[in-house]
């Protein structure tokens, strides 16, 4: 039986970031994926902002990052806008499956091994180890290491048979939907283009994100407990706007994304929890791929360490729930009041807002650097007018 | 008690998976697995499912 330091458990952002920098430390470390190919099908709208590409240090090489986002402009139910845009370049959608491909081939050139279709079925402790076995396109492999960083996404079953429960209640989790469609006309190019409402997309938005030329991901997120599909939702949009009904579907995406829940704890003995299993999601927008990969990283500093001290105990791998949320996880959770915010507003809340607000005050509220009194002074005149609104502000900011 | 998956309309995100409180589902690359002697007909899966491929289905049997 081969024998690792460490073993990863899901090769997306989270899993592949990981793998780097345990390679880069010079511990031996396996990551092991289910799917044929590392990559695709992804779960993702792929917008990635310029923040992400400086605090990774990742190149925006054009053959994954391969359009350039300036903004945003947000529609209200009425049809009215807010446009947030700059002259600086705001971010990059990527072509996932390459950008993972990238992540995957520099990891395994600074020493990590990685193997595609190999479906983890049982993960056990034995006398201080994890024992795994798998199933590798058709033939059952085993495998033993010191600490598995549970990396799989939403449907992570290794960090539950370890003892992690990294179930997600319905309220804290929006059902995704998405094609990406070509052929298309009447949104910004230049821009992510998002759409609200109760019957566009109840307790979520709804997002054409550019590509290409003519070319975007075009997908929606709702609360997880609506009468209809995410599909009934964005089908029906895209029949109502012509620029759309008369593209083409070139991929078809679903997925579920953990918006609210977090973990205190994401680890076990001999078990570290990254990204989408551990709920590494941005609550207000539902972007997860940067806060995955620096999860990652952050689990690799923690198990390069242990693994250097030879203690796998909770104990000592809990420091990793300290560094995650001081680094990102204690900002995250004050957004969740956000989300729950932007849930409970009406359609006429929107329309209203979307005419009131300017720039620079969505700006200042959205940021979540703001104290509740400087929340409300910005809003304060506004919801005088509407005292419906002032009450849902008055519980959430 | 149990769920019924239509593969048919199944996209393989692993959303039940991830709502599941008893860990009844598993999807592998190709197929959702329903172990319906866990199942305990809660309806997350169901409500969660982004393209509704999921249903009750009391009469199943273990």
């Amino acid at each position: 039986m081969e024998h690792f330091d460490v073993i990863v458990i899901g090769l997306g952002p989270a899993g592949l970031a990981a793998c780097k920098v345990l390679a880069e430390k010079k511990i031996s470390v396996l990551g092991l994926d289910r799917k044929q190919e590392i990559g695709p099908p992804k779960r993702c709208a792929e917008g990635l902002g310029i923040a992400w590409f400086r605090r990774l240090k990742i190149k925006p090489n054009p053959e994954f990052a391969v359009h350039k986002i300036y903004g945003a402009v947000l529609f209200s139910p009425n049809g009215k806008s807010v446009t947030l845009k700059s002259k600086k370049l705001q971010g990059y959608i990527l072509e996932r499956k390459i950008f993972e491909k990238h992540l995957a081939i520099s990891a395994a050139a600074k020493g990590a091994k990685i193997t595609a279709k190999t479906d983890v079925l049982e993960a056990k402790r034995e006398n201080g180890k994890i024992l795994l076995t798998a199933n590798q396109g058709g033939e059952t492999k085993h495998f033993s290491c010191s600490l598995v960083i549970a990396a799989d996404g939403i449907d992570s079953m290794i960090a539950r048979e370890l003892g992690l429960n990294t179930s997600n209640k319905l309220v804290d989790v929006d059902s995704g939907y998405q094609y990406e469609m070509t052929n298309i006309e009447g949104y910004d190019e230049k821009l992510l283009n998002l759409y609200f409402g109760t019957d566009v997309a109840p307790r979520g938005y709804l997002w054409v994100f550019p590509k290409r030329k003519n070319t975007a991901n075009v997908g929606i997120g709702i609360g997880g407990t609506q009468k209809e599909t995410a599909k009934f939702y964005l089908d029906k949009f895209i029949a109502s706007k012509p620029g759309l009904a008369k593209g083409s579907i070139i991929e078809v995406n679903a997925g579920v994304i953990p918006v609210g829940g977090f973990l205190e704890n994401m680890t076990k003995d001999n078990l570290i929890a990254a990204g989408d299993a551990a709920h590494h999601v941005d609550p207000v927008h539902g972007g997860g791929i940067g806060i995955a990969m620096e999860a990652g990283m952050i689990a690799a500093q923690v198990a390069s360490e242990a693994v250097k001290k030879k203690d796998f105990s909770e104990k000592f791998l809990s420091k990793y729930n300290k560094m995650w949320y001081e680094k990102r996880g204690n900002e995250l959770k004050k957004k969740v009041r956000i989300r729950h915010l932007l849930e409970n507003l009406s359609n006429e809340d929107f329309d209203y807002l979307a005419e009131s607000l300017s720039i620079d005050d969505v700006l200042k509220i959205a940021s979540a650097d703001l104290d509740k009194k400087a929340r409300l002074a910005i809003l304060g005149k506004k919801m005088l007018q509407r005292p419906g609104l002032a009450k849902i502000m008055l519980k959430y900011i | 008690m149990g769920v019924r998956n239509n593969w048919k309309k199944c996209a393989y995100c692993g959303g039940c998976v991830g709502v599941c409180p008893v860990q009844a589902l598993r999807l592998n690359e190709t197929r959702l697995f329903v172990d319906n002697a866990k199942c305990i007909n809660c309806n997350a899966c169901v409500l969660i499912c982004p393209v509704g491929a999921n249903e009750l289905a009391p009469d199943l049997k273990e």
